[in-house]
């Protein structure tokens, strides 16, 4: 299947040949093999696990996005903010979220740039039909 | 025989193309400005240039980005059943000048696109991203204009710009069924293609034939996706425009510091022949006065 899988500052895969895609949408997780049937879906905060021809997994963490599966087995995931995993840290996120608890019900993702090797704390605390779940990755 | 002239009335008609020699020092206020002139050209070339190295490296993933967003609107083939009145033109443009015809180019294709549409009876209101759009369209056009944003092209633009001219979109109140945006498309260094992109509400997608093939999509879903398909489409415009109005801004201000220099050598010559005619106007004076003593 033809993968693009893109943030809007980095592109990680641009109609590749991959055997698997997992997903974590709004309605679930699912796995996305070639000659899926068609559908849309919107991202929640997860992890993005693609599964390359020769079975080696990368993960990606991702804040939000939409992934597009057409007709002709092309698949479109775009996410608005990617990290790869290198870049977070749990007990920074574990810190981050602490701070961001006082804060308002909305979600709130702090992902700050590694700057000269520091690692970045990613955390997201997300409303799901009026109960908070905070959640680390 | 009159060799004091002043016998004789010289008369001067007051309108008419009088043009008396240029003293050097008006010749030297000339030069002076020029070279300014030449200057400050010149250094926005090279800020141009620098805004433009960074704006088509930025580009390059947000083109991936934006042919996916608009993947599925070329693939679904979804189209505007004919009985739908209301259009929305989002013309994508800055605030700055001295870009060439970035912004003429804009305005001039939603001026048609409003003739067209109009004619065809359908509603169009016009959003105006940039400030120069609203200038150009507001006299002719402005019952069409719908909402403008400000204080674009100073910064590059981000994903949250997008957002902003998105959420502002839906939530104007005008319940428009389709739209397109007109922005500028980055070619290359030297060209730039005026291009219009559609987007859909969430209606006219729900109602298309295609979207059956699309399985497990339930409503929320779907406003959800539209919302961020709206941004990223808003997005890749913008980036696509500023990497146009960059290069255009750029190529504009070489072609000025060229014709500068043209000018400034022209008038140095002016400048040298003029001086050296002052030198010898002089030098007669003196030989002739020491010849009327002699």
């Amino acid at each position: 299947m033809a993968f693009t899988f893109a943030s809007p500052t980095q592109v990680f895969y641009n109609a590749a040949n991959v055997k698997q895609v997992d997903v974590p949408t709004l309605t679930g997780s699912f796995g996305i093999l070639a000659a899926h049937v068609p559908t849309l879906q919107v991202l929640r905060p997860g992890i993005v696990t693609v599964y390359a021809e020769d079975g080696t997994a990368s993960k990606y963490f991702v804040s939000s996005g939409s992934v597009t599966v057409n007709a002709d087995s092309s698949v479109q995931l775009l996410a608005e903010e990617v990290a790869s995993m290198d870049m977070l840290d749990l007990a920074a996120a574990k810190s981050n979220l602490e701070k961001a608890l006082p804060w308002s019900d909305w979600g709130i993702l702090l992902l700050q740039r590694p700057q000269g090797g520091q690692r970045i704390p990613a955390c997201r605390r997300q409303r799901d039909g009026g109960r908070e779940i905070p959640r680390i990755h | 025989m009159f060799a004091r002239g002043a016998a004789v009335l010289l008369y001067r008609p007051q309108w008419g193309q009088v043009r008396n020699m240029a003293t050097l020092k008006d010749i030297t206020r000339r030069l002076k400005s020029i070279r300014n002139i030449q200057k400050i050209t010149k250094s926005m070339k090279m800020v141009a240039a620098a805004k433009y190295a960074r704006a088509e490296r930025e580009l390059k993933p947000a083109r991936v980005y934006g042919v996916g967003a608009l993947a599925l609107y070329e693939k679904a083939e979804i189209k505007v059943p004919e009985d739908k009145k209301k259009h929305l033109i989002v013309g994508v443009s800055s605030d700055r000048g001295l870009c060439g015809a970035i912004h003429t180019s804009v305005a001039k294709t939603i001026k048609s696109e409003i003739t067209a549409l109009s004619n065809k009876g359908k509603e169009v209101m016009v959003v105006g991203v940039g400030d120069k759009l609203r200038g150009l369209l507001q006299r002719t056009h402005g019952e069409h204009f719908l909402v403008t944003f400000k204080e674009v092209g100073r910064k590059p633009p981000s994903f949250g710009d997008a957002s902003v001219i998105a959420l502002e979109l839906l939530n104007s109140g005008y319940e428009f069924d389709e739209g397109s945006i007109i922005y500028n498309r980055f070619r290359s260094v030297i060209s730039y293609r005026t291009d219009e992109k559609p987007f859909f509400s969430l209606d006219t997608v729900a109602g298309s034939e295609n979207i059956s093939i699309y399985d497990d999509i339930d409503a929320d879903v779907l406003r959800n996706y539209q919302e961020y398909a709206l941004t990223n489409i808003l997005f890749y415009s913008l980036k696509e425009s500023t990497t146009s109005e960059q290069s255009a801004r750029m190529t504009a201000m070489d072609s000025a510091s060229k014709n500068a220099s043209e000018m400034i050598d022209k008038l140095t010559l002016t400048f040298n022949r003029t001086r050296q005619a002052v030198i010898t106007k002089e030098l007669i004076e003196i030989i002739s006065g020491a010849a009327a003593l002699a």
